[in-house]
């Protein structure tokens, strides 16, 4: 049988069922995932289903990024409770406030996921691990505390939707723009029971940083999860990750899809997702003028280096618009101390943007920059939905590092060659 | 099983941040959590909830965060079952999981009334509202084994202490 790379992956990892669409299999994770918000929940399940050990004490990764630092006694008792779980155990992988970071860039970054693995993650972007040629499958805390006692879960094998990529993206357009265009043509829902596949020779044109942008947000296409393609980027990427590196997982020419979407990087423009949905792109120029009182560069899709270079090409020697708060979050503390070596902190500091340490903070409503009522944020983070970043009165645009760093000067979204002039410089 | 309450509608896309904004995820206990139910979208919702009641929703319901907290949240306001036209993956397990039926009926999800009485039978798959009746597949598989144990917890327990390999 001709098999997509989600089958094949799958298929690797079946303990029982047929991998078919449509079919039931038990299949086993490389890696699970929990962090401060879900694991609490999971670790109380875990007790109500009687399990006295892990699965495999090496395979868990506990990572406290939601409410982290403790934003108040109820989330240092989530902390403190994750720790303790860890502890109890015997962990290998358990990162706190000052060693980790946002779990799904953390996990790439600690070369645990590769070519072919597989992660449950009790978070909805554990999708992000696509981009490694590997399925991250988010679930909730009872389906992860199964998990965590017995090392496999049963899934219903997704469909595949296959999305050809071509071209080289162009001057201020990003993985955030490929993936923002192919919500906007398919929908919240577009992808729903099914699991996105990204491929063609476009892959070649995305580094690594813009492959985990794009398949952050496959969830908001409805997808299962999502698979990038491996190739020699990506194999590349492994040892220099501390992975040992294997074939990558490429789907048979034979292989049957249930949708064929093509996106050509050449034509694509920076895309911005009005509220309250991810679906809603609109061009830079459609929305030029939109005021903004708080622009946030962060989160598991875009709180990489390759983002905070993009926002200091634009700060360097400018300044943050009197009326706009701008609210920087690298993603990992290694990036973090990146952004320090490269001096990246010092010209977001200079501009007047405010620099936190790692953490989900704002993107989901938790701390570290909650809009008020009537409140605009311009971020590039991955929802915007009604309320999602404070209050529900207020609104949130998604946008890539460039658009989010030109709206931080401008004071409103405008497109980045107005503040930036049209100066060459790299992509993506 | 069988399910009796008032018909409350919402619409396509309900997103679990609507359903349980994530302010509120420093909370774990389901009344607590019921209280805040639907509290970004409409603040007076829980308090029209009676237990029992039954949510008409749209396409794609529960999309977005995985927080399980959302069907804690719509369990505590009183919620015994969601009918909709479609809905997320990982809000439809966690739902099941915690014993939460949601059934995708899409025709049923569009037609049933707003603030009228309506019965589901899980077991048959069939809901009836004034005279009108709509008939879904029941329960199969693990799902009806999860249902059927009163959640996955129970379920796990159950095969952790048989010693089976457990499927769940």
């Amino acid at each position: 049988m001709q098999r997509t790379i989600t089958e094949k992956i799958l298929a690797a990892h079946a303990l029982e069922g047929e991998v078919a669409p449509g079919a039931i299999a038990t299949i086993r994770p490389d890696v699970v995932l929990l962090n401060d918000v879900s694991g609490p929940l999971a670790f109380s399940q875990f007790a109500a289903m009687g399990a006295t050990r892990v699965f495999d004490p090496e395979r868990i990764v506990l990572v406290a990024d939601h409410f982290a630092p403790a934003k108040d006694v109820e989330s240092a008792e989530q902390l403190r409770l994750t720790a303790r779980f860890a502890e109890q155990y015997g962990l290998r992988h358990h990162y706190g406030p000052g060693r980790g970071g946002i779990e799904h860039t953390l996990i790439a970054e600690l070369g645990l996921v590769g070519h072919g693995d597989i992660v449950f993650g009790a978070d909805s972007h554990t999708c992000t691990a696509g981009a490694f040629n590997a399925l991250g499958i988010g679930f909730g805390s009872s389906d992860l505390a199964a998990a965590l006692a017995t090392g496999r879960l049963w899934l219903r094998v997704p469909a595949t939707i296959r999305v050809e990529l071509t071209g080289r993206p162009g001057r201020f357009v990003s993985g955030k723009d490929v993936i923002l265009e192919l919500i906007r043509r398919i929908g919240s829902d577009g992808a729903l029971d099914a699991a996105l596949e990204f491929g063609g020779p476009g892959v070649a044109a995305l580094p690594m940083d813009a492959r985990m942008a794009v398949a952050n947000m496959a969830v908001e296409g409805g997808a299962d999860w999502c698979v990038f393609e491996g190739d020699a980027t990506s194999l590349s990427d492994m040892p220099a990750r501390g992975m040992a590196p294997r074939p990558p997982v490429l789907a048979d020419a034979g292989a049957v899809y249930a949708r064929r979407i093509a996106i050509d990087l050449d034509a694509l423009q920076p895309v911005v997702a009005r509220p309250p949905s991810p679906a809603n792109g609109a061009s830079v120029e459609e929305l030029a003028g939109t005021r903004v009182d708080q622009v946030y560069v962060g989160n598991c899709a875009n709180g990489t280096i390759t983002d905070l270079r993009q926002v200091a090409e634009v700060l360097r020697g400018r300044q943050v618009a009197r009326h706009v708060r701008m609210v920087v979050v690298p993603a990992t503390q290694r990036i973090w101390r990146q952004a320090l070596a490269e001096g990246l902190l010092d010209i977001f500091a200079e501009a007047g943007a405010a620099v936190s340490a790692p953490t989900c903070g704002a993107c989901f409503g938790g701390h570290m920059g909650i809009l008020a009522a009537g409140e605009v944020a311009l971020a590039t983070t991955n929802r915007n939905y009604r309320g999602r970043m404070g209050h529900p009165d207020s609104a949130v645009y998604l946008a890539n590092a460039w658009v989010a760093a030109a709206a931080a000067v401008a004071g409103e979204i405008v497109p980045p060659e107005q503040v930036m002039g049209n100066a060459a410089g790299g992509i993506a | 099983m069988s399910i009796a309450g008032r018909v409350h509608r919402v619409g396509d896309h309900v997103d679990t941040d609507v359903i349980l904004p994530g302010r509120y995820l420093t909370l774990r206990d389901q009344a607590a959590l019921g209280m805040r139910c639907f509290e970004g979208l409409d603040p007076g919702f829980a308090a029209r909830i009676a237990p029992g009641d039954i949510l008409a929703a749209g396409r794609n319901f529960g999309c977005g965060s995985s927080r399980e907290h959302a069907v804690l949240a719509l369990r505590g306001a009183g919620i015994a079952a969601v009918v909709a036209e479609s809905a997320a993956r990982i809000f439809f397990r966690n739902a099941i999981n915690l014993a939460l039926p949601v059934i995708v009926a899409p025709e049923a999800a569009r037609a049933l009334a707003a603030g009228e009485a309506a019965e589901i039978d899980i077991a048959v798959g069939v809901i009836r509202q004034g005279g009108r009746e709509w008939r879904f597949p029941p329960f199969q598989g693990e799902v009806a084994a999860i249902i059927a144990a009163g959640g996955l917890a129970a379920r796990v327990r159950a095969t952790l202490a048989s010693g089976a390999a457990p499927g769940g």
